[in-house]
């Protein structure tokens, strides 16, 4: 359980470039949950993450993982940072290593794991993000942008923490190399119930596709924190601080508008796949 | 820690002092650290203190940004006034004997150690009002400039302009970069601030490989970016705001000329 209290965060106080990035945040992340945080470019939301793992320090209020108030001065932030992994924006420019091995390694060895535990999890990392073994023993400037992305991917997952947090993990992708992450990401939740994860995104495809959950930061602020048809059915409050509901949504939307009789709430393409086909042939939908 | 870096910021403003011609700002920087290195006895440094008091409040840059600047400093600021106070011979004020040998502490010793602080710091700080008030593009433009008649020597002076400008250009982005590959490898339990010096250094792998490759790939993308406007170097370009002297650099040189007068003549007034 994630739980974040009258946060607020101001860069360089006191200086002539302050700025206040975050202001009075609260919201609850249960454990296990798939949320997701969508807001305009600069509204806060890779500040706030980086909270969440200790990085940053709130100038005022409360962040509580698992119990665990990470805000105290005597918290034990390695414990935190390997039970909250943060897979940054573009994570592929901090590999660093020889071999795509010794990379994944590199958390579970500050963990001060032994070789053998070492090796088990980066196995299991690599198996989680699809990246092959004969892989491991190359260096990671040889491989392609989307394998160097999932390297470091697993570079956090091998920390096996409980929480994992995502920056934009599909930009600059090619369709296929983001379907593929995406993919992971989403079978991983299913396979690791108990895994929280928490990902950053423009995409509104993408939200409606994984998420449980989204918060909605405008200018530093929580506009919205709920459900993910409760927030893409105000569509109109999205478009107004820039952002947008699904493309299938809108198109939905527009339908209605013509007067076709048929339910507002689809979100991703699979559903409208499905409802469409009952609406306009009359018949269960199938594959075309 | 990186925040701390002020060289290369640029506070923009409407103060007299930004409003100085670059070339202008930039050899009367000179002739100040000149000067500083020149002034002895606590009148002349009298006289140069108000005259930087004087420059900074003119400047308008908040006082507590130009103490910032002075905080990485603080190290080779004490190691110096130590030294001085330590190892000056003089009439001695206190002294404590240590086996092998005598510290002692002289008069002269800490007049120095006074001095050769006020002069670094002085030093920081008047180099700190000519980049706090300069924005680096004019900064570097006047230098081209300045540099010009060193061509005849065979001084690339376009090209060290170019140089420069790209570097400091480049200090903010690289600083913001190398925050954000420490907190990611900070975030994989890499630890940058504790061990032995040995291990400090091993742990900056992690942040200098990945600063590397990608100084390598700006660099790279830069040079296509540049190639692909046609650039090509200092030949026959023109600028858009070109450098004139105003007024202000005319009271600007009325006042330092001022202050060496006064120097000059209270030196031959007492001598």
């Amino acid at each position: 359980m994630i739980s974040v209290k009258n946060l607020n965060y101001t860069y360089q106080p006191g200086m002539p470039f302050e700025r206040q990035a975050l202001f009075d945040i609260s919201f609850e992340i249960p454990d296990g949950d798939f949320a997701a945080i969508i807001g305009h470019t600069g509204s806060g939301k890779s500040t706030l993450i980086q909270h969440l793992n200790a990085l940053v320090k709130p100038t005022s209020g409360s962040i509580v993982i698992n119990g665990t108030d990470i805000v105290e001065k005597d918290a034990d932030l390695k414990k935190v940072r390997s039970e909250v992994g943060l897979v940054f924006q573009y994570p592929e420019y901090q590999l660093f290593e020889e071999t795509v091995y010794r990379d994944i390694a590199f958390g579970p060895r500050n963990m001060g794991l032994s070789e053998a535990e070492i090796k088990e999890r980066v196995l299991e990392a690599a198996g989680l993000v699809g990246l092959s073994e004969d892989l491991l023993g190359k260096s990671p400037f040889e491989l392609s942008g989307g394998q160097k992305r999932r390297v470091a991917i697993a570079g956090v997952l091998s920390m096996r923490p409980k929480v994992l947090i995502l920056d934009e993990p599909t930009a600059g992708l090619d369709p296929h190399g983001r379907d593929e992450i995406l993919g992971q990401i989403s079978r991983m939740h299913k396979e690791h119930g108990d895994m929280t994860i928490i990902f950053v995104s423009h995409s509104m495809e993408d939200v409606a596709k994984l998420a449980q959950h989204i918060i909605v930061l405008d200018h530093g602020r929580v506009v919205m924190d709920g459900e993910v048809a409760e927030i893409f059915a105000r569509g109109d409050e999205l478009s107004k601080i820039g952002l947008d509901v699904p493309e299938i949504t809108r198109l939905t939307y527009e339908l209605i508008a013509r007067g076709v009789d048929i339910r507002p709430d689809i979100y991703t393409v699979d559903f409208a796949k499905r409802i469409y086909a009952e609406l306009f042939l009359g018949r269960e939908g199938t594959e075309c | 820690m990186l925040k701390d870096i002020t060289i290369g910021q640029y506070i923009a403003g409407n103060s007299p002092i930004h409003k100085m011609d670059a070339r202008v700002k930039i050899l009367f920087a000179l002739l100040f650290i000149v000067l500083l290195f020149i002034i002895k006895g606590v009148a002349e440094y009298a006289v140069i203190t108000l005259f930087l008091a004087l420059v900074v409040k003119l400047s308008g840059v908040p006082l507590k940004f130009i103490v910032r600047g002075l905080k990485p400093m603080l190290f080779i600021l004490i190691f110096t006034v130590l030294i001085n106070v330590l190892m000056t011979t003089g009439e001695v004020l206190w002294s404590v004997n240590l086996g092998i040998f005598t510290l002692r502490v002289t008069r002269e010793g800490v007049t120095m150690g006074i001095y050769m602080l006020l002069r670094l710091v002085y030093l920081v700080i008047g180099t700190s009002v000519l980049t706090l008030t300069t924005s680096p593009l004019m900064l570097t433009d006047g230098i081209e400039k300045l540099l010009k008649p060193f061509e005849i020597i065979k001084v690339p002076s376009h090209e060290i302009a170019m140089m420069m400008t790209i570097a400091i250009r480049f200090i903010p982005t690289i600083a913001d970069e190398t925050d954000k590959i420490m907190k990611a490898q900070t975030a994989r339990g890499a630890d940058f601030e504790s061990g032995s010096i040995i291990r400090r250094a091993k742990a900056m792998i992690p942040l200098l490989v990945p600063l590397f490759v990608s100084s390598f790939r700006r660099a790279d993308e830069l040079a296509v970016a540049m190639d692909s406007r046609c650039y090509r170097g200092g030949a026959s370009r023109t600028r858009m705001k070109e450098m004139r002297l105003t007024k202000y650099d005319a009271y600007a040189g009325a006042v330092i000329f001022a202050v060496i007068a006064i120097l000059i003549a209270s030196r031959i007034a007492f001598f």
